[in-house]
């Protein structure tokens, strides 16, 4: 049966190596090319389409991102991986007991208490979500469940932070092949709401972002957290053991996803990519599920010995990952498909949902296949596990490929690339300050990224499990934008988990101060709800890393990642980058995303019962804020509601902020606190407004109380988005105890909560900014009124 | 003396997604329950006859893709149903919540005027604003209807969320009618105040704000919304602004449903 095709490699010079790479859309430089042909010169033979398209995969920048473990020269210096230099390197300088695996395995795993662990992990689906919002949007969410599930643990919180362009940007004005960003947003949410709910799992976190720069790339971040018996754990496979390809079947759907994720998009990607984006169907998922916690809780020890996660890449990956140092050999004839007609490397690269990859001892196959028959789920032997050193692949008995795990996963050449950064130049913008305050308040209230997106919100089931303790709406009229979401995942056991993200695109001008804002954010929103014992996760999506100024811009942000993590002493425990979000206009320019870090934080609260929320809880407590404003509008929603641009980027005093969030944990498990909400878009001003329309009470504050680095204006303390800053209501019997405890910190009283409905800010020189809290509460409603 | 404990068995199936915490409301009030996958009832590995409620929780079995609750439906009138029909002529009592509402109502099973089940009379159809809604809602029992299982009740308004896409409950005029007059509607939307109100307060256009019914014996109920997720004060939504434990709606739902079943049955 001759379905294979050889590749005649040996013999051809440096162009139609090219040529080869992209005939076949390997995205393989030739560099890589070369030493592919080197290898099957060796062999004396040439590589079969199967081969060539499992190596292709594997080193694609998807699979073991090139250029994050790549060596990057800058002028001043030679880095030697981004990974190993800033973010792993962050983890063990902070070395934390509780991280159990990190980096290693399709999530991160932290500890809960002492039998419990959090795994957490958070991917990208940009590139699908771009040609098919609600597949690929679904399909995001639905691999990152299955990242979870690939540890053994069960999936408990699905977030979600979404990128478009403008929500009313010009139809004229959209590049070929582009979809309209309002059409995007509702695609991708449907998406997102149909997998989680229907696989019955909650979306309580995450944001939406407008930005110019995401018209061509929208982003999609899925997250999700599950939670495991520690010994649960297991990644052991041996020679001997079978493989088991269980749950979906195999189809077309979803070939070359990686080598797709690692190239930029064209008007034509619709029409040559479509067959790259998955179709995604969660009651599959669900039975996938139950079936492996069953597997996993029957006896003492899972059934199986190793599991995974069959995502990009497909079988290649998943199998050829597990069978490292070991050997596997398997038979494609065996994979259920979805209808014939399959070649074999499709089926060995298919990246069909809801599939995942087991290692089942023999001992124990018959009793895990009766598990996966008793949940309608399919389960099929399609291989085992050898001490070879081989990856051999054969089909109706024909060998179709046969490499040597070695050469695939150490034979990438690490790639060199330039980068080169030259510092933003920041300076303060001159312009008067407008009269009337609050009705730019009520403009950024109104803006895309601050205003209310309970028409998102209530898509997704946030109740299913019945285990969400602080929800996304919060607030007397359960509206109010809460900072964070708290778990409490067991039934007999107070103990919560918080998370919270963080992401300013806006600042990308300053990738360094980016991320550690964004860093920042994630942490004081976590803070927020009583959160602590913080650990990150780090996800780039960036532009063409080719281009020395882009790589430039990422090696800022990763130190800053680097220097974050370190100072506020939270390891990073997993992460991902997505590079080649551009896109290439028909006459040859190129558009880009600005680099986008998303950080996600995943606390502790020994206690659920005493977590906070962000709503104004009793008239005549004082209100207090934490934290020192400065003249930073850089990139601040001010700004942008007025038409400036430029002005100084925001930056962390980490040192300041650790010491101002450490106590403010003290204060909140000591009772002082009522309320907390974070400063950030929209500064002071927006976090006034939210905490008093989400309580239905009113607030009156002095701005001169207001500690300030050399600000001398109503509308900069207003409206700045300095870092670090918190507005707390604190409990009138405490107030003094309150202040003991911050005691030569950055904290001042600076107003009242109120009985009455208005928000009233005395401003510096006697003029005083009054609004209704309900007018304003319209205002941040308006605008996804849908 | 021990009191023999009511037995309950929580019914899943592919995509049954609320059964967890089902299974933990009903351990909560003292029962002994299980949860029980169609298969091994279909197998007869147990049977139906040694428990005294059948639940079906909700979810979206089978994906929901011939219509919400449409093939367990299905299951439920061509696979169970001289079980059901055995257990139901018993005095047992069956519960859907959410998806198992809109299975019973498309079995016939809900509010099945004649016996045996058979004809679908109503439906529960897409929201009237298109989308999939979580929301907390009141629902306020109808003291004078013919539920067998809410007794007690009396005309308490109960606070629990909603979650689902299709919960609009639509029947004929002539069956709203029958319904109303007969006693079948145990639970309606209403405002906070206790009074029929729109949208918001009544999250999915039901006609009539009907949330929940019953059968013509008043021993099977459906509802849409969830009194399973509010078991423990801090599911409230609004619980960090409370200042006393207030009385927790969704326990009390299934406190009164088993005293009620002890008192008839045991």
């Amino acid at each position: 049966m001759s379905t294979v095709e050889y590749i005649r490699l040996r013999f051809t010079d440096e162009k139609q190596l090219i040529e080869i790479s992209q005939k076949y859309m390997l995205s393989l430089s030739l560099e890589e090319m070369k030493i592919i042909q080197k290898y099957f010169q060796a062999l004396g033979r040439d590589p079969t389409d199967v081969e060539l398209n499992t190596i292709a995969q594997t080193w694609s920048e998807h699979c073991y991102h090139k250029t994050f473990k790549g060596i990057i020269e800058t002028p001043s210096s030679t880095i030697d991986g981004l990974l190993k230099t800033f973010i792993f390197k962050a983890t063990e300088e902070v070395s934390k007991p509780w991280c159990l695996i990190v980096f290693k395995d399709n999530a991160g795993l932290v500890a809960f208490d002492e039998e419990w662990a959090i795994a957490v992990k958070v991917e990208t689906h940009n590139h699908p979500t771009a040609l098919d919002p609600y597949g690929g949007a679904g399909t995001g969410t639905g691999g990152v469940f299955r990242d979870v599930m690939g540890v053994g643990a069960k999936p408990i919180l699905s977030t979600d932070v979404l990128f478009f362009g403008p929500l009313y940007y010009p139809y004229e004005g959209l590049p070929p092949g582009i979809m309209h960003p309002r059409r995007l947003m509702r695609g991708a949410v449907a998406g997102i709401r149909d997998y989680g709910n229907k696989m019955g799992i909650p979306t309580a976190c995450g944001a939406i972002y407008f930005d110019e720069n995401y018209v061509c790339n929208p982003l999609v971040y899925a997250g999700c957290v599950g939670i495991m018996p520690i010994k649960k754990y297991v990644k052991n496979p041996k020679p001997g053991d079978f493989i088991v390809l269980a749950g979906g079947k195999t189809g077309r759907d979803g070939l070359r996803g990686v080598t797709f994720a690692s190239m930029e998009l064209t008007p034509e990607s619709e029409q040559i990519s479509a067959v790259s984006v998955q179709i995604g169907n969660p009651i599959e998922e669900k039975k996938l599920l139950e079936a492996i916690l069953r597997a996993r809780d029957k006896h003492d020890q899972p059934l199986y010995s190793a599991i995974t996660d069959c995502g990009g890449g497909g079988l290649s990956s998943a199998i050829g990952e597990m069978a490292k140092g070991l050997g596997a050999i398997v038979e494609l004839a065996n994979v259920p498909l979805k209808y014939s007609g399959l070649r074999p490397w499709e089926i060995w690269l298919s990246e069909s949902q809801e599939r995942m990859v087991l290692a089942v001892p023999k001992n124990n196959i018959e009793e895990l296949l009766e598990i996966f028959i008793g949940e309608n789920c399919e389960a099929t032997i399609i291989g085992e596990f050898t001490s070879t050193g081989h990856l051999c692949v054969k089909y109706h008995g024909e060998i179709v490929c046969d490499l040597d795990l070695d050469f695939l996963f150490q034979g990438i050449p690490r790639v060199r690339r330039r980068a080169l950064w030259k510092p933003p130049l920041e300076e303060e913008v001159d312009f008067p300050q407008p009269r009337d305050l609050m009705d730019i308040l009520k403009r950024i209230l109104k803006s895309p990224n601050v205003a209310s997106k309970e028409w998102v919100i209530r898509q997704y089931d946030h109740e299913v499990q019945a285990r969400i303790i602080i929800k996304p709406l919060v607030g007397i009229d359960q509206d109010g934008p809460s900072d964070a979401c708290v778990i409490k995942p067991l039934k007999d056991s107070w103990r919560g988990i918080v998370v919270s993200c963080g992401s300013n695109p806006k600042y990308s001008i300053n990738p360094y101060k980016m991320s550690l804002s964004a860093i920042d954010e994630a942490i004081r929103n976590n803070i927020s709800v009583g959160g602590r014992r913080i650990a990150l996760l780090d996800n780039f999506s960036w532009g063409n890393p080719e281009r020395e100024e882009t790589l430039g811009a990422l090696v800022e942000a990763a130190k800053g990642c680097h220097d974050g993590a370190v100072g506020f002493d939270t390891p990073f425990i997993s992460g991902k980058d997505s590079l080649y979000n551009e896109y290439r206009l028909p006459d040859g320019r190129y558009l880009s995303i600005p680099g986008t870090l998303l950080i996600t934080a995943v606390g502790i609260i020994p206690d659920v019962r005493n977590a906070i929320t962000m709503d104004f809880k009793e008239p005549g407590n004082p209100i207090y804020m934490l934290g020192l404003t400065k003249s930073e509008l850089g990139g601040s929603h001010y700004h942008m509601v007025l038409g400036l641009k430029g002005g100084i980027i925001p930056s962390v005093d980490i040192k300041m902020a650790k010491l101002v969030m450490d106590r403010l944990v003290e204060a909140i498990d000591l009772g002082y606190v009522k309320a907390c909400h974070d400063c950030s878009e929209g500064g002071l001003a927006v976090a006034l407004a939210e905490s008093s329309f989400s309580g239905g009470l009113g607030a009156e504050v002095q701005l001169s109380r207001v500690l300030v680095d050399k600000v001398n204006r109503d509308d900069k303390i207003l409206f700045s988005e300095s870092n670090s800053r918190f507005v707390v209501e604190v409990s009138k019997h405490s107030a003094q105890e309150f202040e003991n405890l911050m005691k030569e910190l950055p904290c001042s009283k600076i107003g009242f909560v109120k009985s009455n409905n208005d928000l009233v800010v005395h401003g510096l020189d006697g003029k005083t900014y009054e609004e209704n809290i309900w007018e304003l509460k319209k205002a941040w409603k308006s605008t996804f009124d849908w | 003396m021990s009191i023999p404990s009511v037995k309950v068995l929580v019914l899943r199936v592919e995509g049954t997604n609320c059964d967890i915490e089902t299974v933990e409301a009903f351990q909560m009030v003292n029962t002994e329950t299980r949860l029980v996958h169609l298969n091994e009832l279909l197998k007869g590995e147990l049977d139906l006859d040694d428990y005294h409620v059948f639940c079906i929780p909700g979810g979206f079995s089978y994906g929901d893709d011939l219509g919400a609750g449409k093939l367990l439906a299905n299951q439920l009138k061509y696979r169970l149903r001289r079980k059901i029909e055995k257990f139901l002529s018993e005095g047992r009592a069956i519960i859907g919540i959410c998806n198992g509402f809109q299975a019973l109502v498309k079995a016939g099973l809900l509010p099945a005027f004649e016996k045996p089940f058979l004809r679908q009379e109503a439906t529960l159809a897409l929201n009237e604003k298109g989308l999939f809604v979580d929301r907390w809602i009141y629902m306020k029992h109808e003291e004078k209807c013919r539920c067998v299982l809410t007794r007690n009740l009396n005309s308490k308004v109960l606070y629990v969320p909603v979650n689902h896409a299709e919960g609009r409950f639509v029947a004929s005029k002539d069956t709203i009618e029958l319904l109303e007059e007969e006693g079948y509607v145990v639970f309606r939307y209403v405002d906070p105040y206790g009074r029929v109100a729109g949208y918001p307060w009544n999250p999915n256009g039901s006609m009539n704000n009907i949330a929940g019914i019953c059968n013509t014996d008043g021993n099977v109920l459906g509802l849409m919304p969830h009194p399973e997720k509010y078991v423990y004060y801090n599911l409230h939504p609004s619980w960090t602004r409370f200042h006393s434990n207030p009385e927790l709606d969704g326990l009390l739902f299934f406190k009164t449903i088993i005293s009620n079943i002890v008192r008839s049955l045991m």
